[in-house]
């Protein structure tokens, strides 16, 4: 039995990889050390805040041990994985991409890390990503921007997406077999589609938030990054479950997600809302979305057009919802208890100081327009305005869903951007996130699926949105594009 | 009971009322497990929440709920099933979060009732507006360092219960009387312990004046953070004194917050309504809303114990006291229990019922003891008053004695006979000793056979000296009163 050479090792998928180490061909040590090796390579792809390769190895050590007394933990026992810096990892540097969380490290691990490694993956280190998961194009980190490993055919360095960029360059770059990400209103699934991955976010409430760093509480949850829809299974049944430590978990058991992938998807019902059609959308994407259509009808689906009449004012909604909670969520950061702190003549000199020190300027804009749509005068005009409007789109999905059993969308309306781009348009790049939104706004398991490239050369995924709780439908649809659409390109970019 | 203040203008009177901050009695805080026991060292109890370290996220304390919602109860009041968290923000470097989590637009408990025992023995009801869960902030110290400030996290996330009463208060006396009684409902119910020397219990003041006959409340000031009954009478007076100056002289009363000075004897403006804080109150995200069940309300009013209102019509009723007295025992727990632990013992509550009002405070702050730790029992305390019932020993030596059982050992039977202090009846000892009372005092003798029958006192009294107070003075005046007479 000949060990594959390394290169090979961070091709293969999790499934595959677990098979292997299983099969004895080779180690996870191994596995690891050939990881790290792509991370030193790829470094140029800032992909990483704080690489861990100590700890990693030592993990990977002590999943091989377990594996030898047959106490391997199932199919993440051994798996290196990116970690997006905005897990609290004990005793590991955690930043949130800020500068205000300088020397932050944490004495507690969060839920979802914890949750992965009890299942024995292990962490290569923390992934770059935009600043406290604010943007959509990894570029408002204070450790710089992160280099999507795909490069147009005009050769300029792209953004891999955000606010999981990093984790989604990672695992794009072979870097990683699996990334965990976060998504508030795209973070997972855009990035995914930029970078040519599989990106899920899975029901709010389906992981804890406990350990997270905390963007807009009523949206954010966590999910995987990887290179195949089985492996975003697997990874997702190693992060999920009911966390008492979180309020907002749900209290209800996790399904083996792998188990029904390939039953198929015969006689499903797929809605396809007549809202995502956006004006001057680039064709390709257009076509591709039509593409995805017939890839599902060839396997037996039914495709319906459907309205969710709601969807255009779900955008402005999410920038008034996720700003509120966002600027309430920072206040902590007051250079009090840990994190940059600047001294001042009086306490409000030493907050004015270190959160103005410590915050990029995209933070700053939106704890101010957070501070301003909840402030007196304005609340109910604004705040609770947009709250009314996620009780209507919710509504919306909640009807369609009484019909179909998924909606198949675009995933974002671009390929990725250069780096620089929209960076003076906020606007612009908020619009990155116009497709994932509605359904963050609705709490709803979504999945971003690589399905084609544009004609430059550059990944394009479709977005699959299910109901509450019913990733297996979510992730057996997605299997079926996934079979279809046969995405084997890959980043050939040298950093 | 009126409380006027008579102005240049004419006659103003006080509208007042009053927010309490009762600390909820529970093992851990209202959204971690971190504990919250008081004189703890500085830090010492601060979980990762309390100090809203970075992805940590809240978790209700259903205990602390339950005592807040058997408070509601025990303060008559509509429980709301349905109550939410919010978020107050403001900064402050002893508030790890930025914000309080409060609830604000709906609250646990609406509307209720508290009725007050007036000193003429009549009674009043006060509207109770609302009662909410909160946390507390941390504790700040400026006078630690010259230059530093430095922050205690212990009570950061503490449970308290903000009790608002209506505006239906009318004089200092009746805000004291109200925060007395209200600190006795939550006491009995075992929510809070009321104790605010040690800043478990402590209340904001709203105060406004107005003509007499004025039905419209004017503008109100808030006085902040009182921590005694007393301070919030004098607070109340000062302010309402301040207001009514204002008015006279043609100013006008700014709705602000102020402090008292209870150095000074005046209040003063701390920040006016300009500065005031905007609190960006929202819906917490972190916590779902608070929802009970009818079922879950009843088992709590199930559980709830006696009220001070229920025990003192029952000690009226079974034992006959006075509305007084009944009051005096119920408004502390402690000694209506210890009372009705002494009336089991000697039997006759009325006699342990002037006893317990006055000679037990008396001696307790004597001995510099407080109730919870009486160095006397009940029963002892019971024991004693049965020899004075029996005639074992006279009221005055009996006064003596529970002086001795407060100071040196608990146990009557002992003390009496150590010192000596056995009631004489025996007839023959008596008569000896009226015999040389009334030879060696012809001149009082002669006065008394003149008709000045009030003297007799005094040769009861001198009786009583001669024999040390030991004598059964019932028999001593009937003797005297024979030989006199005679």
């Amino acid at each position: 039995m000949s060990t594959p050479a390394p290169t090979e090792l961070t091709d293969l998928t999790i499934t595959a990889a677990a098979d292997g180490m299983a099969k004895g061909d080779f180690s996870s040590e191994e596995l690891t050390q050939a990881h790290l090796g792509a991370m030193e390579i790829a470094a140029g792809l800032n992909a990483f805040i704080t690489p861990t390769p100590d700890l990693a190895l030592e993990r990977a050590k002590e999943s091989d041990a377990r594996r030898a007394t047959g106490d391997a933990q199932g199919p993440m026992d051994g798996i290196p994985i990116a970690v997006k810096d905005l897990f609290c990892t004990d005793g590991v540097l955690t930043t949130a991409g800020s500068h205000i969380l300088d020397g932050f490290k944490p004495p507690y691990e969060s839920t979802v890390t914890t949750n992965l490694r009890d299942a024995g993956a292990v962490m290569l280190g923390k992934t770059n990503l935009d600043e406290f998961a604010m943007g959509s194009a990894n570029v408002t980190s204070y450790y710089g921007p992160v280099k999507n490993p795909w490069k147009g055919n005009d050769g300029k360095d792209l953004v891999p997406g955000g606010s999981s960029g990093g984790s989604a360059a990672a695992v794009a770059a072979r870097i990683a077999l699996g990334a965990t990400g976060t998504d508030t209103g795209g973070s997972i699934r855009q990035p995914a589609s930029f970078s040519g991955i599989v990106g899920l976010k899975p029901t709010y409430g389906r992981c804890s938030r406990w350990g997270i760093v905390a963007f807009a509480s009523s949206l954010d949850q966590a999910g995987p990054l990887t290179r195949s829809v089985a492996d975003a299974a697997h990874m997702l049944g190693a992060m999920a479950g009911h966390d008492p430590k979180d309020s907002t978990s749900a209290p209800i058991p996790v399904p083996d997600f792998a188990a029904g992938l390939d039953a198929g998807v015969k006689g499903l019902k797929v809605g396809i809302p007549k809202e995502y059609t956006l004006d001057g959308m680039p064709p390709e994407i257009e076509a591709l979305w039509t593409q995805g259509m017939d890839w599902l009808k060839d396997q037996g689906c039914e495709c319906v057009e459907v309205s969710l009449p709601h969807t255009k004012y779900a955008l402005p909604a999410y920038y008034i919802v996720a700003p509120a909670e966002a600027s309430s969520n920072l206040a902590r950061y007051d250079g009090v208890r840990y994190g940059l702190s600047l001294d001042g003549d009086s306490l409000d000199e030493m907050y004015e100081a270190t959160r103005g020190e410590g915050f990029g300027d995209e933070v700053r804009r939106r704890v101010l327009i957070g501070t301003y749509v909840l402030s007196a005068g304005y609340y109910d005009a604004y705040y609770i305005k947009a709250q009314r409007v996620r009780t209507l789109i919710a509504d919306d999905f909640r009807k369609v869903f009484e019909d179909v059993d998924v909606l198949l969308t675009p995933t974002a309306p671009s390929a990725a951007f250069a780096i620089g781009e929209k960076m003076d348009d906020p606007v612009a790049m908020y619009l990155n996130d116009v497709f994932t939104v509605p359904a963050s706004m609705a709490g709803l398991p979504a999945i971003s699926v690589p399905a084609g490239l544009d004609a430059n050369g550059l990944p394009l995924g479709l977005h699959l949105i299910a109901k509450p709780f019913d990733e297996e439908t979510l992730l057996r649809v997605a299997q079926s594009l996934e079979d279809a659409a046969g995405f084997t390109a890959r980043p050939g970019a040298t950093p | 009971m009126s409380y006027i203040i008579e102005g240049k203008t004419g006659d103003w009177e006080v509208v007042i009322g009053l927010e309490i901050h009762a600390q909820i009695i529970s093992q851990s805080k209202l959204f971690s497990g971190a504990a919250t026991a008081f004189g703890a060292g500085p830090n010492t109890q601060v979980s990762l929440v309390d100090a809203a370290m970075p992805g940590m996220l809240p978790v209700i304390n259903e205990e602390c709920v339950r005592q807040a919602v058997k408070t509601g109860l025990g303060l008559k009041a509509k429980i709301n099933l349905h109550s939410v968290f919010e978020r107050k923000n403001y900064f402050y470097a002893d508030l790890p979060q930025g914000y309080q989590i409060s609830q604000y637009a709906e609250p646990v408990v609406g509307e209720g009732t508290v009725v007050l025992d007036m000193p003429d023995g009549g009674s009043r009801e006060i509207g109770i507006e609302r009662l909410h869960m909160e946390q507390d902030a941390g504790k700040s110290m400026h006078d630690q360092d010259p230059k530093r400030t430095f922050v205690d996290l212990n009570r950061s996330g503490v449970a308290l219960m903000e009790i608002v009463s209506k505006p239906d208060l009318r004089t200092p006396e009746e805000a004291g009387i109200y925060l007395r009684k209200v600190r006795s409902i939550v006491r009995y119910l075992g929510t809070c312990d009321g104790n605010m020397e040690e800043g478990s219990m402590r209340a904001d003041v709203n105060v406004s004046v107005r003509k007499t006959g004025e039905t419209e409340l004017r503008t109100r000031t808030e006085i902040k953070n009182l921590n005694s009954v007393r301070f919030v009478m004098k607070a109340i007076e000062h302010e309402a004194q301040r207001q009514v100056q204002a008015y006279d002289n043609g100013e006008e009363v700014v709705q602000e917050t102020r402090l008292y000075d209870s150095q000074k004897g005046e209040t003063r403006s701390m920040r006016s309504k300009e500065f005031a804080h905007d609190y960006r109150y929202f819906p917490d995200p972190d916590l779902l809303p608070v929802e009970l069940t009818e079922d879950e309300v009843e088992a709590i009013r199930a559980s709830l114990p006696e009220l001070p209102d229920e025990t003192k019509q029952r000690l009226m009723d079974d034992f006959g006291l006075t509305p007084y007295d009944a009051g005096v025992l119920v408004a502390e727990k402690e000694t209506v229990a210890f009372f009705e632990a002494v009336v089991e013992e000697c039997g006759d509550p009325k006699l342990a019922a002037n006893w317990v009002i006055n000679q037990m405070p008396r001696e307790l702050k004597r001995s510099g003891k407080s109730i919870e730790n009486s160095p006397v029992s009940p029963q002892n305390f019971g024991k004693l008053l049965n020899f004075v019932l029996n005639d074992t020993v006279s009221t005055s030596a009996a006064n003596t004695v529970i002086g001795i059982m407060y100071v040196d050992g608990d146990d009557p039977v002992a003390i009496i006979k150590d010192k000596g202090l056995e009631q004489i009846t025996d007839s023959g000892e008596i008569e000896a000793a009226v015999d040389q009372v009334i030879a060696g005092n012809p001149d009082q003798v002669a006065d008394f056979q003149g008709g000045n029958e009030k003297a007799i006192g005094w040769f009861v009294g001198q009786v009583m000296k001669s024999t040390g107070g030991k004598a059964n003075p019932k028999m001593v005046n009937e003797l005297l009163r024979t030989k006199l007479k005679g």
